[in-house]
């Protein structure tokens, strides 16, 4: 560093060492403007939610006042108070937990288990039935959309949780993920295993899942919020407000009737947003390395 | 999806599949034994899959040269072939041709913008700041995370024209903003605002994990060697990334060119069609009971995105220095 060669320090113990600022070498440094360029780009991010939270607790007529306002002037929890009594949010909020938990659930077992096969188990077929899987993640969701829903109907499932929880419970992307992570679990921990005479599913279940939590509770996490916001199946699937998911009904309400309550839609989308961002803060380290590791180097 | 395109070069070991189990030769008792466990383990998987995807996939395929409408789900047996007479009718069929304009217009504005911006902000976000890095990146990603029904809800009142935030802000400086929505000429790009917006957050994250692998000496020697910021971004930055950029490309354009709950909640589709999407025609076919004809349709955009990721290879894809020509992995990861 330059400061090696500046002259002993007769300048006195307040200035600073000089050389790590604006130095060509070692770590760029972070100028303000930058942080400033940042600082703005973060606000236009969180400002529509933090709209969204603030407006929930806004009188219908706050809403339409013009100039709008800012922070709620009569803070009010009608908006809410409708929302969970005239219209079926706990049932909806159920529906999407059952159907989320249920969908997570059997991907977590399933992807695992095939995941584990693939990265671990030299079997007949295991490349192209690894193809045919991968081969599914680029086909567009509008594609199955049809032929789903007849199948779905042919076996009498339209409106029930089984047509909103059966099509998800094997996605390709859960193997993917789940193999990629056991891929990185010592071959000799296994062959260890297999010589004590432990069977595949024995070493399964003993051996590799309890070193694959990370992974699982990526896997789990994603699933969950991929299934809490998913919107074009159940849109589909559920005929009647009983079976309705979040989301569908929040879309049916902003489109019907209820179109013009601004705050009655406001707090919906609080319902529909505010768990996942709760949930999202709190385990954002497993969101970050799930992405990172799915497909890229880390 | 991620990890169709770049899977191997995630692997700690590339190829370590095919080691993982000692080889067995195909015929021995040991590897038949291990097949069947393995199939065991795959079968409630496979079965699921099979019924759920790949079934729907093939049936699609077939439905499209059918005449088969709602009504026969009750008698199978009414419906007739037609060959591909679904696709000449979908393919002249002014409202779907307007629909793919809307859709290329989305994908192609679209796609390069939030590119562009997630690698600012990325490469802002990796020039040693270190205090708020985390922060930042939360921040960035809670987009992501959240409804698009419930975010669209959202935008739909703040883009109000009379009484909307956006155009009380444009007003402090004077500018009368349009009635964003109920515009043929302003409804798409308010979409695709919104939907940058949303996307910022998966392409900081993955464009941050590809800065990792450029080279800090590259970096340093050249900036001693009087290279500017922008001609070490140009020079090295970006064709170290280049696989990132396509994985990127690749992963937002799909995503786009099925965009949907967007007009579906804020426009539905207006006004005067300025925002239907082939998506959401393929939607609203399929609720007018026209099921030949929607999957038709949703075979043309299946063609579409892959002539999108097939184009996007071409354009980004690694050239092979030996023979010229384009390769579709990086050769250290060739295993998926």
């Amino acid at each position: 560093m330059s400061t090696v060669t500046d002259t002993p320090t007769t300048t006195g113990p307040t200035t600073k060492p000089r050389g790590t600022e604006g130095s060509h070498l070692g770590e760029p440094q972070a100028r303000p403007w930058i942080y400033a360029v940042l600082g703005v780009g973060l606000l236009l991010v969180v400002t529509p939610f933090i709209w969204m939270l603030l407006g929930s607790f806004k009188s219908e007529g706050e809403l339409r006042a013009n100039p709008p306002t800012w922070w709620p002037q009569a803070p009010t929890l009608d908006n809410f108070r409708e929302l969970f009594t005239r219209l079926d949010f706990p049932q909806f909020f159920t529906n999407s937990i059952v159907v989320a938990l249920a969908v997570t659930l059997g991907n977590l077992v399933f992807c695992s288990m095939l995941g584990y096969a693939f990265a671990k188990i030299d079997f007949w077929g295991r490349t192209w039935l690894f193809r045919l899987v991968l081969a599914t993640l680029m086909i567009p969701g509008m594609v199955t959309l049809v032929p789903l829903f007849v199948l779905v109907s042919n076996l009498g499932m339209v409106n029930t949780y089984f047509g909103l929880i059966l099509p998800f419970l094997a996605g390709p992307f859960g193997v993917f993920l789940m193999r990629q992570f056991m891929q990185g679990i010592p071959d000799e921990l296994i062959d260890a295993a297999r010589v004590d005479g432990a069977g595949e599913l024995r070493i399964f279940w003993r051996v590799v899942m309890p070193l694959c939590k990370p992974a699982l509770a990526t896997l789990a996490i994603l699933t969950f919020l991929g299934s809490w916001n998913n919107f074009l199946w159940p849109l589909v699937v559920a005929s009647t407000e009983d079976m309705y998911t979040l989301p569908v009904a929040l879309a049916l309400y902003s489109v019907g009737q209820n179109a013009t309550q601004y705050g009655l839609l406001l707090a919906g989308s609080v319902v529909v947003v505010v768990p996942v961002l709760v949930v999202f803060l709190a385990l954002q380290r497993h969101f970050v390395q799930g992405l990172a590791t799915t497909g890229l180097k880390t | 999806m991620s990890t169709t395109l770049t899977s191997g070069s995630g692997v700690r070991n590339p190829g370590a599949a095919d080691q993982a189990a000692p080889r067995l030769r195909r015929s021995s008792p040991m590897h038949r034994r291990r097949s069947i466990a393995a199939w065991g383990m795959a079968a409630p998987f496979v079965l699921f899959f099979l019924v759920f995807t790949a079934w729907p996939v093939v049936s699609s395929l077939f439905m499209s040269v059918t005449d088969i409408k709602s009504r026969d789900l009750q008698n199978p047996f009414a419906v007739n072939l037609v060959g591909f007479e679904n696709f000449s009718t979908v393919l002249t069929d002014p409202l779907f041709q307007k629909a793919a304009l809307n859709t290329l217009y989305f994908v192609v504005v679209g796609v390069p913008l939030t590119i562009l911006l997630a690698l600012a902000i990325a490469i802002a976000l990796n020039t040693g700041i270190t205090k708020l890095s985390g922060f930042f990146r939360v921040g960035y990603y809670m987009p992501v995370v959240t409804s698009i029904v419930a975010v669209a809800v959202v935008w739909r009142f703040l883009l109000q024209p009379e009484n909307g935030l956006i155009n009380e802000v444009l007003g402090w400086f004077g500018i009368e903003g349009p009635d964003w929505l109920g515009s043929t000429t302003w409804a798409m790009p308010s979409l695709i605002a919104m939907s940058v917006w949303r996307s910022l957050g998966t392409l900081i994250v993955i464009f941050l994990a590809g800065l990792q692998s450029v080279p800090k000496a590259l970096h340093e020697a050249s900036a001693l060697d009087g290279a500017n910021a922008w001609q070490r971004l140009r020079s090295i930055t970006l064709p170290t990334i280049r696989p990132t950029m396509l994985f990127a490309g690749v992963i937002t354009g799909i995503g786009f060119l099925q965009f949907f709950e967007e007009p579906f909640v804020m426009t539905q589709g207006g006004p005067l069609n300025s925002t239907l999407s082939v998506a959401y025609l393929i939607y609203n076919t399929f609720g007018f009971g026209n099921y030949g004809v929607a999957a038709a349709m949703s075979y043309v955009l299946f063609a579409a995105v892959v002539l999108l990721t097939v184009v996007q290879f071409k354009v980004l894809g690694e050239r092979d220095d030996a023979t010229g020509r384009r390769r579709w992995f990086r050769k250290t990861g060739a295993a998926a």
